[in-house]
């Protein structure tokens, strides 16, 4: 008789999904699927409303990068205020949004690869799950909870100290920014003691990124084999091919390096891609058109990022990026794993990228907003912690909002999730007599690489857990696994 | 005649003229009543009730009882601020008021008082009413979700003629507030930014200013509703 596992609800991660896995009668993977089973509708409920309250609004979506929501909300509304596509910022506007970006994009990893991901790590994925966690982190290396916790912070005082508050501020406004940053906000990011300086910050990245690179060297067969499958990568990158996560254009290649998305201008991204809705999951399957719904699905995010850059222009992470194009031959990585290693460098980049604009008189002063001719359509595009962040949005003559489309990182990522859930379920539970916790932990551990943010996904409310089910053919559960 | 008289508020004694209301005079003495609907010289209409205050032990508005001599005023006791507290979080349950996507948020006077009375949550169930938002208006939008019906845009937004450009329409739990269809149509930038500034909630918004001020930079970001008043020195007293 066939079996479903059911793993629900998925843990350590953002939001709340399920993994079901479908046996057969010999045991073997029939299907895996993971379902977002939340729903919200902001695309909904943002109709109606003024555009100038988009980006305030959108960016309730989330708790962990709203910064991100925020921004994309308001690119896309600098569009619809006539200040350009995103390139027509005054220097100050544009600078003091990159930097609450990066502090953003910075405390986001932070959390992902010190309080979620490296438990799993430093444990081990079969390690007793009373260990396997940040409180398990702190008790075995104080040093590096605090220092998890510190970097944290800092991305999260940048935050504050460019939106107003460290969670759902108001810094961006169509057209620009609200704010300067003081001469003493400026004074405490640089040079805030005892361990709130952007030095301390840089020096700790790079640690991390030490740590990574000793682990790697010892444990292999997690970092490289754990999981390994062909995927497209999509992202934004500047012109001239360097990372860039605030703005440029949109860049995809194949699993081997081949570019299968020209450097488009994102303004034009539903030319070149479509979500496919399934009857089992809220969340949609994106994929580019021009290779239909079978092949054309893509991955985002860091790893993404890295196989799309062609180089990073802060030095410390591109010699990082060096060391990981090599590794992997100057090919693309097809490693989810390599997503922590990836996240790692951004974590580098953004620490570089904050120094350099602190040091900015931009950001002191200048013009805040700039404005034009009004449209009534504007597409706004950053590259979330996450991944590639499509915001879309057409307003009335009363400059109400009548259409919203959020496509979200995590959606992007929907196959390759699905994709990476199979191949762990039928490497660590095909033909085993019991499903045991380490088994279902291992699936979690491959959702976990891509950092998802489930409710994001869905727009959807709520906590994160994602919970694992086992069914017979006759759907009766035969395991589950809730947190 | 205008004369000076004392009265009394919470065991203090104070100084007032004849022709000042209990709330004027009081804020003359650097005390603090609630209010929303009141707004500093506009004709006092008595709608919100917030500024309740017991009157020589009866239940009187400060905001439309002029003082007398010898007048024993009760402001700052348990009981009122019970009864104005009410009052808030029945606004609060009555409209849809999405404090984290308002742009008024932080200068709010409505949130603001929440602040002030500790309202965490209300202690009355929501209605959720479906209500609409009006943004025909070229300069401004006219949000009925936020909408407490204190008029004070009717009575403060008025054309060379003192003809109120802002309506009531409608009856009972009905009514609403309208831009006049005629009169609306003369509203000069500076009228609208005044209705803005008027209006005690974000239901009269001038259109494409939203957030413009930053977080830590609004008026109550910094202090709590009131303490302008308390904080005055006194003169008088």
């Amino acid at each position: 008789m066939g079996q479903k596992i059911t793993i629900d609800p998925v843990t350590r991660v953002e939001g709340h999904g399920k993994v079901t896995i479908h046996l057969d009668n010999d045991g073997n993977i029939e299907q895996t699927r993971l379902h977002i089973v939340e729903f919200r509708g902001f695309e909904r409920f943002v109709q109606g409303r003024p555009y100038w309250e988009a980006p305030v609004l959108v960016q309730r979506l989330c708790g962990i990068c709203p910064v991100s929501h925020h921004l994309a909300a308001a690119k896309a509304m600098d569009v619809i205020v006539g200040a350009g596509t995103g390139d027509g910022l005054t220097p100050t506007g544009e600078k003091m949004r990159r930097l609450m970006h990066y502090g953003q994009v910075f405390q986001s990893h932070t959390l992902h690869f010190f309080h979620l991901a490296s438990p799993d790590l430093l444990f081990g994925i079969d390690s007793d799950p009373l260990k396997r966690n940040i409180i398990g982190i702190a008790m075995e290396n104080r040093e590096l909870a605090v220092q998890a916790v510190m970097m944290r912070k800092y991305g999260q005082e940048v935050i504050k100290a460019t939106a107003g508050k460290k969670i759902h501020g108001t810094g961006a406004i169509p057209g620009g920014i609200n704010k300067h940053l003081s001469e003493e906000e400026r004074d405490y990011l640089l040079n805030g003691e005892p361990m709130v300086n952007i030095d301390q910050i840089i020096s700790w990245s790079q640690g991390a990124l030490d740590f990574f690179h000793d682990y790697h060297q010892k444990n292999k067969e997690i970092i490289d084999r754990f999981i390994e499958f062909p995927s497209s990568y999509l992202s934004l990158v500047r012109k001239d091919g360097a990372l860039d996560i605030y703005h440029g254009v949109l860049r995809a290649v194949d699993s081997k390096g081949k570019k299968i998305l020209h450097d488009i201008d994102y303004h034009e991204y539903y030319r070149y891609i479509d979500e496919e809705v399934r009857s089992w999951s809220y969340m949609k399957f994106p994929y580019l058109k021009e290779y239909g719904r079978e092949t054309g699905w893509y991955t985002v995010g860091p790893l993404a990022r890295m196989n799309t850059a062609d180089f990073i222009d802060t030095p410390l992470a591109q010699k990082e990026l060096e060391i990981f194009k090599a590794y992997n031959n100057g090919k693309p990585s097809n490693k989810p794993m390599h997503m922590h290693w990836s996240r790692l460098i951004e974590i580098l980049h953004c620490a570089e990228k904050m120094k350099e604009l602190l040091n900015d008189p931009d950001v002191l002063e200048g013009e805040l907003v700039v404005k034009g001719n009004k449209t009534d359509e504007g597409v706004g595009l950053v590259e979330a912690p996450r991944g590639t962040l499509f915001h879309h949005y057409k307003i009335n003559e009363d400059d109400q909002i009548v259409m919203a489309n959020l496509i979200v990182s995590t959606t992007n990522n929907n196959q390759p999730m699905n994709e990476a859930v199979n191949q762990v379920a039928n490497k660590v539970m095909k033909g085993q007599p019991k499903i045991t916790e380490g088994m279902m932990n291992a699936v979690e551990v491959a959702i976990r690489a891509y950092d998802p943010c489930l409710s994001c996904a869905t727009h959807a409310l709520g906590q994160m857990p994602l919970e694992i089910t086992v069914l017979d053919s006759q759907n009766n559960i035969i395991d589950s696994k809730h947190s | 005649m205008n004369k000076v008289v004392k009265i009394d508020i919470d065991g203090l004694e104070c100084i007032a003229n004849s022709d000042q209301y209990i709330i004027e005079a009081a804020r003359e003495n650097g005390i603090y009543i609630p209010t929303l609907c009141n707004y500093p010289g506009v004709k006092p209409k008595g709608g919100c009730r917030i500024c309740t205050v017991r009157v020589n032990g009866k239940q009187m508005t400060a905001c439309t009882t002029p003082v007398s001599d010898g007048m024993r005023i009760e402001n700052n006791t348990e009981e009122l601020i019970n009864l104005r507290k009410s009052i808030v979080e029945l606004l609060l349950v009555e409209g849809n008021h999405f404090c984290p996507s308002c742009e008024k948020s932080g200068n709010c006077e409505l949130q603001a008082l929440a602040y002030r009375f500790g309202i965490m949550a209300p202690r009355f169930p929501y209605l959720f009413p479906v209500r609409k938002v009006d943004a025909s208006h070229p300069k401004i939008i006219k949000d009925q979700n936020r909408c407490i019906l204190c008029k004070r845009c009717i009575r403060a937004i008025t054309d060379e003629k003192g003809r109120s450009v802002f309506a009531y329409r409608r009856r009972s739990s009905r009514v609403e507030v309208v831009v006049d269809s005629k009169l609306g149509k003369q509203l000069t930038d500076e009228l609208a930014q005044k209705a803005m500034d008027v209006c005690p909630v974000g239901s009269i918004l001038v259109k494409e200013k939203g957030f413009i001020t930053p977080i830590g930079e609004r008026k109550y970001d910094k202090n709590p509703i009131g303490s302008d008043i308390e904080n005055i020195t006194i003169t008088k007293r």
